[in-house]
């Protein structure tokens, strides 16, 4: 179920805790499995709650508290774009609208070809460089205004198929 | 590196607009940065690493005892960068030294108050000065662990911050005997994940243990009762960050670099209608106008109508008034706001306040843990209502209901994010009542005129 490189990643988020506190390691894990499989699947719960020695329950519970964490499959790429006051006063908004045009979903949605799941999300902590958008949760792109945000859709979309 | 992270990288920010802008005054925790030089060998040639070696008597001198240490962030007057301004000295006091078991020490980076985007530059470009500054502390109160807890948006600062780690440890700077001394400290780095409320000293506590970020009750404090049950000591970033200047020179000459009560410099995060947002590192009492000129003035063709100063949580001040204050915690308070993290959101004079305070409200009712009834229930009344005058559906009556649901939050729950969803409210409808009522009366007279 559970590569060995995957548990080598593991094993080094759970060094940093106390030998009884694993449990402390459950965030990085679900986000390794994230990085690695794109969500959180019930089964990747099922794997950490043995790995950590957790109830699989409380696993889920750290899944679901999170706002980060994908539950459902996303698209290749999730684009989330901050909205909130600062970066509203940026055109936040504005780069979401153009993302929605663009790409012909509406926020929460995924492009029909599997691509790019579009959301809007709460402050990213980067509220100077607004417009912000973080891609697939590791990658923080900055002043994103409309021209930027077609460049990066556009290079995305080529990239793939050149595949 | 696959060609899709090499697209995504040419968006990254380098850090120029924010920190790299040369508009700092005295600049201690940002100066002499330029993006490239984050490095230990960097941190060292700008004199990094020697405050611990001179605690530790490293440097042919005699070093310095615990109390020695306390004394001098004492002296400095350094008060808490995470917001509420809790005297960082006095804190460090607190900890029970003699405690028998294992003690924590715990960095706050979870920066997640919209506005506020100056920790996350500190990591990047100077994540030793945080580590040293958390070595330090960690010798001050005799504590042998401590965790880095890193806002999970940011996982580029993250990596960073490891690699940092890494460096200092294979320096002799973190790890057993530190130095060839009898002193040990192992330090790590933790992620968030999306939520805003583990910022919450108590809820970051509950997510380092790997639970849900749900805030505990206040006493005990986790001086007393902390990670895993164990007094812990947590401090902001920039507050670790200013300790390593403050040893090399002295509390007194910290505090005489500020103001009385309000020692050192400060880092704003200006954001919103200016020319320039970006981080700007000034001494505390630093008049807001001259921060405001750094950051470029209001846009151009435009006037300054409203500031919120001390990121979303802290009330929102008219131009006239925040004209006229110094930048420091006690000016801020006495203007009837708070300085809080110190983003500085900036609004000009074509805002709405009403679409302002609707989005304010939105953040709150998401971010809202759902532990307590008047937090869960109260910010998801505060937006409907907002939502609804801003819709220009209001009722007259609405303005005296957001007055009485904000007042029933206040003071009434397990953690300050009620009082943060709640104080925005009562201040908006303060200063701007008039725009909140001229929406509804339009509502009332177009609802008269079509009966
Ligand atoms: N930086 C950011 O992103 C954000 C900052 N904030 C700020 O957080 C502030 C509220 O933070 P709180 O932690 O609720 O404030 P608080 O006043 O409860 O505590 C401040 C600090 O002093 C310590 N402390 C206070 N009294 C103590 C005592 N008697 N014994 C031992 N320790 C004691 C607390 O443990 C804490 O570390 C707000 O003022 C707001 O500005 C809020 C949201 C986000
Ligand atoms: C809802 C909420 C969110 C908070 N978020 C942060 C944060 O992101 N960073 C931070 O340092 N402090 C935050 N705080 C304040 C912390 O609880 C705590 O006071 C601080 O980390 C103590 O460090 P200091 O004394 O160095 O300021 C928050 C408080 C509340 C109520
Ligand atoms: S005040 Fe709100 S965020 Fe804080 S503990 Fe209560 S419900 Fe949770
Ligand atoms: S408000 Fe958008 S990043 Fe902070």
């Amino acid at each position: 179920m559970i590569s060995e490189a995957t548990k080598a990643r593991f094993a080094r988020e759970v060094a940093k805790y106390p030998a009884e506190q694993k449990q402390s390691a459950v965030m990085a894990c679900l986000a390794i499995v994230q990085q690695e499989q794109g969500h959180v699947s019930e089964a990747s719960e099922a794997v950490i709650a043995e790995y950590l020695g957790m109830p699989q329950i409380a696993v889920h519970e750290v899944t679901t508290f999170y706002n980060m964490y994908n539950q459902q499959a996303v698209g290749k790429y999730k684009l989330a774009v901050c909205t909130n006051l600062p970066c509203l006063l940026r055109d936040g908004a504005k780069a979401l609208e153009h993302l929605e045009q663009k790409l012909g979903v509406s926020m929460g949605q995924t492009t029909a070809d599997g691509l790019f799941t579009l959301q809007q999300c709460e402050c990213l902590g980067a509220c100077a460089d607004a417009p912000v958008m973080l891609v697939n949760d590791r990658n923080m792109c900055s002043f994103m205004g409309h021209e930027k945000l077609d460049q990066l859709v556009d290079a995305l979309r080529a990239a793939e198929e050149k595949k | 590196m696959s060609s899709s992270a090499q697209i995504l990288a040419q968006f990254q920010s380098a850090g120029i607009e924010t920190c790299f802008h040369g508009r700092h005054i005295d600049p201690q925790i940002y100066a002499d940065l330029n993006g490239s030089n984050w490095t230990l060998k960097d941190y060292e040639a700008r004199g990094g690493y020697q405050a611990l070696r001179s605690i530790l008597g490293k440097d042919g001198g005699e070093g310095l005892t615990q109390d020695q240490v306390i004394a001098s962030v004492k002296e400095s007057g350094l008060r808490g960068r995470g917001g509420a301004g809790f005297p960082t000295g006095l804190k460090w006091s607190f900890m029970p030294r003699q405690f028998p078991g294992q003690k924590y020490l715990v960095c706050n980076s979870d920066e997640g108050e919209p506005g506020t985007c100056k920790d996350r530059d500190i990591l990047m470009f100077n994540p030793h000065i945080v580590i040293e500054g958390m070595i330090i502390a960690a010798y001050a109160m005799g504590i042998s662990v401590g965790y880095n807890y890193i806002h999970g948006e940011i996982f580029q600062v993250y990596e960073r911050f490891e690699a940092a780690l890494e460096e200092a440890r294979a320096a002799g700077y973190l790890g057993d005997s530190i130095l060839g001394s009898a002193f040990s400290f192992q330090l790590h780095a933790h992620h968030g994940f999306g939520a805003y409320i583990c910022g919450e000293e108590t809820a970051l506590l509950e997510s380092l243990e790997g639970k849900k970020g749900q805030p505990r009750f206040k006493p005990p404090f986790p001086a007393s009762f902390g990670l895993y049950g164990k007094p812990t000591t947590i401090n902001n970033t920039e507050t670790f960050a200013a300790v390593p200047w403050i040893i090399r020179n002295g509390g007194a000459a910290y505090l005489a670099c500020g103001k009385p009560n309000n020692g050192g410099t400060k880092i704003y995060s200006v954001s919103g209608d200016v020319e320039r947002p970006g981080n700007y590192e000034v001494p505390m009492g630093t008049p807001f106008a001259k921060l405001l000129e750094l950051a470029g003035g209001v846009r151009t063709g435009r006037q300054l109508k409203a500031v919120i100063p001390g990121g979303s949580s802290s009330p929102v001040l008219p131009a006239s008034i925040i004209m006229e204050c110094t930048m420091d915690y006690d000016s801020i308070a006495k203007a009837g706001s708070m300085l809080g993290s110190g983003a500085v959101i900036v609004m000009d004079d074509s805002r709405c306040m009403v679409e302002s305070l609707k989005r304010l409200s939105y953040f709150y009712m998401h971010e809202s843990c759902g532990q307590c009834t008047p937090c869960r229930e109260g910010t998801g009344w505060l937006w409907r209502l907002v939502d609804r005058i801003h819709r220009g559906e209001g009722r007259p009556q609405d303005m005296d209901v957001l007055d009485s649901v904000a007042s029933n939050i206040m003071g009434r729950t397990i953690c300050a994010l009620g009082d943060a969803a709640a104080m925005p409210v009562r201040a908006m409808i303060k200063h701007f009542r008039p725009e909140f009522e001229a929406l509804i009366q339009k509502n009332v007279s177009q609802a008269v005129a079509s009966a």
